[in-house]
């Protein structure tokens, strides 16, 4: 079986209004989409239905071709979901914060894993300093530490290049990329332009429209 | 960054169906972090302790330093002071947590919340609840408790506090959410708290008069035990409704 996520006829009111209606999304492997739209435009609230953390929106979601009540779990073992704060503990330091999540995630592989991933994202020698004393950019590289540890088939990712350089963003979309070309999902919010290539799609929110699909 | 093109492990292709590694390993990670990142914020463990210290102080000064008085007193005053201590302590249970992005991450694991949700009420309660039992005693001597009841003391709190830690849990999942949670939290807890006084304060009283001991620490053990089954529950399912929020 293969990664497919699909969502009928999605449709999300807040406060009297319509962030989405009638919205019909599919992310098969090998995909990255890209959701766009104005800020208010409901990209998080998409992202997070979508994750499975917010229960009152109207339509179907499935995961495999089974409806997503059901096949939760096995979802949630396939997904590595980074939201709008990088969920990095400022007391402890980058090796610790990725234990954490290590063991959380079930990933064999012990310090040689988090170090090798730390490297990858530029954070070499500040493995030992607390979160606190790092920048903002540093703690948003400790969180996107985890899409090298711990592998996971489908990437949900909030905004994933705030406060991160240049460098560090061609980096990270080259990771993307390499990702759905490995066989991986990726759903991406992010204001930063894209390079386009042949495994991005698009999908544009807000204006009230129900633009759904590319 | 490096590039990672073809850096990824052949098992990503793959749909697990089943979430990867044991339960065992999260919940003892929770409890590891949790009981880190406490310990290196020391005024929060040691500030339930000092307003435990102060607020008994204060009813020598504020009633009357009369011994006799004080020790007909002092089993509940202390079992109120403590309660109240631990209740100090619970807004920050899930708030850092919230503030930072990683209780979104909690609730995301493939493995079961309750009982992650579980190891960090353990954790509250090792540094909290069971430093406040040890430390009553201490302050027993200062309200004239009479001897022979400090043991009970010290035993029932041990016990009543892990239910006071259980069951603010609960509270504290609910009102994660809002941004001053703190005083809907005690109005929300403290009434759930009154068995656990009566029963606690009860056995430092039985144990003064000499009597009955074991049957209001069994019934604090049995308060503990459909605590330790219901809380972590309803903490999970009171977290997902703060969340979703």
């Amino acid at each position: 079986m293969s990664l497919r996520l699909q969502a009928r006829n999605l449709a999300c009111e807040r406060d009297d209004r319509w962030l989405f209606r009638g919205l019909d999304l599919d992310i098969r492997a090998g995909e990255i989409v890209r959701v766009e739209g104005p800020n208010g435009s409901g990209k998080t609230t998409l992202l997070k239905i979508l994750s499975g953390q917010l229960a009152d929106y109207e339509g179907e979601l499935s995961w495999g071709g089974r409806p997503m009540r059901e096949a939760r779990e096995s979802f949630l073992a396939n997904l590595l979901y980074l939201g709008h704060s990088p969920g990095v503990k400022a007391a402890l330091t980058p090796l610790e914060n990725l234990a954490w999540y290590q063991a959380l995630a079930g990933q064999p592989g012990g310090e040689a894993a988090r170090f090798a991933a730390l490297e990858e994202v530029g954070l070499a020698g500040f493995e030992d300093v607390p979160a606190a004393q790092l920048s903002a950019g540093q703690q948003r590289r400790v969180a996107l530490a985890r899409l090298a540890l711990t592998p996971r088939l489908l990437w949900v990712l909030d905004e994933p290049f705030t406060a991160i350089d240049r460098d560090g963003v061609a980096a990270l979309e080259q990771r993307l990329v390499g990702h759905a070309r490995a066989g991986g999902g990726v759903l991406v919010t992010t204001h930063h332009g894209l390079t386009p290539c042949a495994e991005l799609r698009r999908i544009r929110l807000g204006g009230g429209a129900h633009d759904g699909g590319i | 960054m490096a590039a990672s093109e073809g850096a990824l492990p052949k098992e990503v292709a793959v749909v697990h169906e089943e979430p990867r590694g044991g339960l065992a390993v999260a919940v003892w990670a929770t409890l590891k972090r949790d009981l880190v990142l406490l310990l290196r914020r020391r005024s929060e463990v040691l500030n339930p302790l000092v307003f435990f210290a102060i607020v008994i102080t204060l009813f020598p000064i504020g009633i009357s330093p009369d011994p006799a008085l004080l020790a007909a007193i002092a089993p509940g005053l202390l079992w109120v002071a403590a309660l109240l201590a631990a209740l100090l302590s619970l807004d920050s249970l899930f708030r850092a947590d919230y503030d930072d992005g990683s209780l979104e991450q909690l609730l995301l694991t493939p493995q079961p919340l309750a009982l992650l949700a579980l190891a960090k009420v353990a954790v509250h309660w090792l540094l909290t609840g069971l430093p406040l039992a040890l430390m009553a005693p201490v302050l027993g001597i200062m309200l004239a408790l009479p001897a022979g009841s400090y043991l009970v003391l010290a035993v029932s709190l041990a016990l009543g506090s892990a239910s006071l830690s259980l069951i603010g849990a609960i509270g504290a999942a609910l009102t994660v959410g809002l941004a001053r949670g703190g005083v809907l939290l005690s109005l929300l807890v403290l009434p759930l708290y009154i068995p656990v006084l009566i029963f606690g304060a009860g056995a430092v009283q039985a144990a003064i008069f000499g009597d009955g001991v074991l049957a209001h620490l069994a019934i604090l053990g049995a308060l503990l035990a459909l605590a330790l089954i219901l809380a972590p529950l309803a903490i999970a399912a009171s977290l997902r409704i703060s969340i979703n929020g």
